[in-house]
């Protein structure tokens, strides 16, 4: 199977053709066909990408299953994975069928909505599959359109302007990384990724407007990259339109969101900014620390006080993807090796809290943290199901949330004490807010007259559910799974990095 | 020799003596009623045509002293541009035909228009420059007030006519300077005369000339005609308007500023980055508060024309490849987008109010998704085509040390984008409203969902166009 990674990219747009061009009606049993087929879709691209997962070879830490063709404009059409992103591949292929099964009960336009998501399947898997800038653009900007067009018609109440937001924010960061792309191409003369890492891009200071920009092209091509995955991941000051997004968005489209959109940008920065521009990454490292700092208190503060259990659970996720950044750029090998530990692990826990959300807004149509209490006298699976995924979100150990945020961490200490001591304050800040809402939610006496008739989880979503406490307990007590796989490709990065850092910067990069 | 001119010339003669005929024929025999058989046979003539510039001979001739060339760069422009005539031609007659004035003399004027636009790219000389430009726009102002009985229609043409007036009265000012200060209107002349020491007086004529074709290209800040012509005409006019004429106005630019001022790329390369600056965001910022779906086509325009003069002020053989490449997209989409809009119609009157499309998925799915990819694609969003264009003239501007024009361009196309997001709003999730009429034109329906489909699978080689337009590239920038 030398196309593997080509076939799961575009399998699920098969079935988005194949729905789109011949089912037709939009009656009960066109609605369930057009389920079923996405569904199966999806589990079949999970099944063959399992290919991609034991063909790999962990030791091997360039890019395996390569595919090359010559492309338009001087571009090539390329793809394939390496330790760090064959992880993402699967975590897309994995949570796809569960997003899909997810939205069984969706009424409106259900073709429709399962084209969109099969689309955007395509279009995540090709960001972290392709090996060409230009291509890698293709499929990240391409994105947009059909969580646009998710949030937009599928949303809740305010899904128009969250649509907007989300759409321009995000278009606005991307426009600079491509006007650097472009710089790129012209630079080195290819935009083929594997060429570009071996690329040595100038970092000589450079006068722009008067202003000395020391690490000259790098800095700036860094700082372009930076606009588009800093708004994506998303970072503080530019994570405003997560929450609104996140709460507008359907139930699906925020699992979709905060497991696998999300993780694009710590993708990003992991595959182009630290090995395309270690200069800049050196230079700028303590500056995203910082920010990665604030944000993991500031959204965390932020989630205390929220009334809406989807924009709490939004700024959890702001604050999670803090510690991300935070060991990317901590740059050494336990801030990397838990950096991308923790996306993994964050899309397991936050999908799943997403729908645990989206199970009581199925019965009773809002997120107000107000209009519940007392669930576990008459759902106490959900109870169990909830909790376990608040724990996980807190980083108990156990779970994988505390292999992340731990490794995490101890690559922060190593980088910098002060960061590490400021973000460990994050970890009780999520224990408060986390299980605040837990109890606000679950526990207590049910006195709500409303919620006197909910009923417990269904078989479909304890089915939905199962594999993704699996995951999370797998990982948190064999955290091996990942990180073999990760490792060595880590390690190589890292070995990358201090090659190309020059002599006065490789004494400063030790003593982080 | 004569016979060599004339045989190189042969496609805008056979082009003339038919529109003549069917003139004189129509005039004479049916009038009216033959509306419908001259727009198909002139459409038929035009893709005949196209199809033997586009696979005649290559090579790089002239004809009458330089008067006339033939060269890769030219018949690029001039497949596009029949083509596109062809398209127009074809989805305008539904429309025209609907509301009774489907007359004989549209196709044909269209088809005058045409030869002008011919002449235009072919041009080889400041004579020809101009006879051509004539021919098109005294074409173009009378099928802007092709509705007669229409007040908005009378006055576009009048405002187009004035204005274009004006702005042929600078070109011809401008052509004169050059000519006094280089002493010869042939291009070849005035390069070798600039190449050496460009006279004030040329450099001065040159500002004119570009003010003039500016004009034509509707870029800022000579737009100023643009949505008011655009709103008025009759949609198939804009239709037109809105494609063929702006690639020729584009080819001609190309070509004056290569072949006549080649030699001082650094003189026009500013003037050009200012005014792909300015086009590209009042174009982006103008069109957000726009309903009228064609006044926002207008503010489109004016922005994509940004686009490509950028690509353009490269000053270099990639610059014009990549403009030529932009131009092609852009006019393949413009195509689809008013196909779309000549079949927006309630109660068979036609409407241009953005707000009309409201849910406009439910009742055409079809339909709306052509139009979304559309959208999406003039918004320069990937994986559609569009984003290919504006990539082309990214990198074209950004190699020739442009660098704050890419920056501008890609925040003016951000800005941009809002506006085509609202129309897919509108389509996808706006508010209840009556519902436009469900019409039923094939001809439309096809332009479009073809129009729709380049966007798409354009992406896997653009059909070769990169290379044509790499070809007549270098045939222009030697």
């Amino acid at each position: 199977m030398d196309n593997v990674l080509s076939f799961v990219t575009f399998l699920p747009t098969v079935a988005a053709l194949v729905l789109a061009l011949f089912l037709r009606g939009d009656d009960a049993v066109a609605q369930l066909n057009a389920k079923r087929l996405a569904l199966f879709a999806t589990v079949i691209t999970f099944v063959i990408s399992l290919f991609i997962l034991f063909g790999f070879d962990a030791s091997d830490t360039g890019f395996q299953m390569v595919e090359e063709h010559s492309w338009i404009m001087g571009m090539k059409y390329k793809m394939g994975v390496d330790g760090i992103s064959v992880l993402f591949v699967m975590l897309t292929t994995a949570l796809m069928p569960l997003a899909i099964w997810s939205a069984w009960d969706v009424k409106l336009r259900v073709k429709e909505y399962m084209i969109a998501f099969l689309l955007l399947e395509t279009l995540m898997l090709g960001v972290f599959c392709a090996l060409d800038l230009m291509l890698f653009y293709l499929f990240f900007e391409g994105g947009l359109i059909p969580m646009f067009l998710i949030i937009g018609i599928w949303g809740g109440k305010n899904r128009i302007y969250a649509a907007f937001k989300f759409f321009l924010y995000t278009f606005l960061g991307s426009v600079l990384m491509l006007v650097a792309m472009v710089a790129m191409y012209i630079d080195a003369g290819t935009t083929d990724i594997v060429q570009l890492l071996a690329h040595d891009f100038s970092s000589e200071t450079i006068k722009v407007l008067g202003f000395n920009i020391v690490g000259g092209f790098q800095t700036l091509a860094f700082l372009a990259f930076f606009a588009s995955f800093a708004v994506k991941m998303p970072m503080w000051p530019v994570h405003t339109w997560l929450p609104d997004a996140h709460v507008q968005a359907p139930t699906a489209g925020s699992v979709v969101l905060a497991a696998i959109l999300l993780k694009m940008g710590g993708y990003g920065f992991l595959r182009f900014s630290i090995p395309m521009f270690p200069v800049a990454s050196a230079n700028l490292a303590d500056f995203v620390m910082v920010l990665s700092v604030i944000a993991i208190v500031y959204a965390s503060l932020v989630a205390l006080v929220q009334e809406d259990m989807k924009k709490l659970i939004a700024y959890s996720s702001v604050a999670h993807m803090g510690y991300v950044t935070a060991g990317i750029f901590s740059l050494n090998q336990q801030g990397l090796d838990g950096a991308i530990f923790q996306m993994i692990s964050h899309g397991f826990v936050s999908g799943a809290l997403f729908l645990c959300v989206g199970v009581i807004y199925d019965r009773m149509h809002t997120r107000d943290i107000d209009a519940f209490g007392g669930l576990v006298n008459r759902m106490p699976a959900y109870a169990l199901v909830f909790m376990f995924f608040t724990m996980a979100n807190v980083g108990l150990p156990g779970t994988s949330g505390f292999v992340g945020e731990f490794l995490t961490l101890v690559g922060m200490y190593q980088a910098n004490t002060w960061i590490a001591l400021v973000a460990t304050s994050g970890v009780i800040f999520s224990a408060a807010y986390a299980l605040w809402l837990y109890r606000r939610v679950v526990l207590g006496d049910l006195i709500k007259e409303s919620l006197k008739a909910i009923t417990d989880l269904s078989a479909r979503e304890k089915w939905i559910f199962a594999p993704l406490i699996a995951m999370t307990l797998l990982l948190g007590v064999y955290p091996s799974l990942v990180t073999d796989i990760i490792s060595p490709s880590v390690a190589a990065l890292i070995d990358n990095y201090h090659a190309a850092l020059p002599t006065d910067l490789v004494v400063e990069a030790a003593s982080h | 020799m004569t016979s060599n001119d004339f045989s190189i010339v042969l496609p805008e003669i056979l082009l003339a003596i038919y529109g003549m005929l069917a003139l004189l024929f129509a005039v004479y025999t049916g009038k009216d009623k033959l509306a419908g058989a001259i727009t198909w046979v002139t459409a038929a003539v035009f893709v005949v045509v196209a199809l033997l510039i586009g696979l005649g001979g290559g090579g790089s001739v002239d004809a009458f002293h330089g008067l006339f060339i033939d060269d890769a760069f030219s018949r690029f422009g001039k497949v596009g541009i029949l083509l596109a005539g062809a398209a127009v031609l074809v989805m305008s007659y539904d429309f025209l035909d609907k509301r009774g004035f489907a007359k004989f003399e549209y196709p044909i004027l269209v088809l005058f228009s045409t030869i002008g636009m011919m002449v235009m790219v072919s041009a080889g000389d400041l004579m020809s420059l101009y006879l051509g430009l004539e021919l098109m726009s005294l074409s173009l102002y009378v099928i802007a007030s092709f509705r007669r009985d229409s007040v908005k229609s009378t006055e576009a043409g009048l405002k187009y006519f004035v204005l274009g007036s004006l702005s042929s009265g600078l070109l011809l000012y401008g052509s004169s300077l050059v000519y006094g200060f280089a002493g010869t209107t042939s291009f070849a002349g005035i390069l070798s005369v600039v190449s050496v020491d460009a006279p004030i007086g040329v450099l001065f004529g040159l500002v004119f000339i570009m003010t003039g074709l500016a004009f034509k290209v509707s870029a800022v800040p000579f737009h100023m005609w643009t949505p008011d012509v655009y709103e008025g005409a009759p949609t198939p006019t804009t239709a037109f308007f809105a494609t063929a004429p702006k690639l020729a106005a584009m080819g001609l630019f190309a070509r004056v500023l290569h072949d006549a001022f080649g030699g001082i790329t650094g003189d026009w390369q500013q003037v050009l980055a200012v005014i792909a600056v300015a086009s590209m965001f009042l174009g982006a910022i103008a069109g957000i508060g726009q309903t009228n779906i064609k006044r926002l086509m207008a503010y489109s325009s004016i922005s994509h024309m940004g686009f490509a003069l950028m690509g353009l002020a490269a000053g270099n053989a990639e610059g014009v490849q990549s403009a030529l490449i932009y131009m092609a997209i852009y006019v393949t989409m413009n195509i689809g987008t008013f196909a779309f809009i000549m079949t927006m119609e309630r109660d068979g009157q036609p409407v241009t109010d953005i707000a009309s499309l409201n849910l406009y998925w439910r009742n055409s799915p079809a339909k709306a998704l052509a139009l979304l990819v559309l959208m999406f694609s003039l918004a320069g969003v990937p994986p559609m085509l569009g984003f290919f264009g504006k990539l082309a003239v990214l990198q074209a501007a950004w190699g020739a040390g442009l660098v704050y024009l890419a920056v501008f361009g890609v925040i003016a196309s951000v800005i941009g984008a809002f506006y085509y997001l609202r129309i897919v709003y509108y389509m996808y999730f706006g508010a209840e409203t009556d519902p436009l009429d469900k019409v039923s034109s094939p001809v439309t329906f096809a332009l479009l969902t073809l129009s729709a489909l380049i966007m798409l699978v354009g992406i896997v080689n653009m059909f070769g166009v990169d290379g044509m337009a790499a070809l007549a590239a270098e045939a222009l920038v030697k």
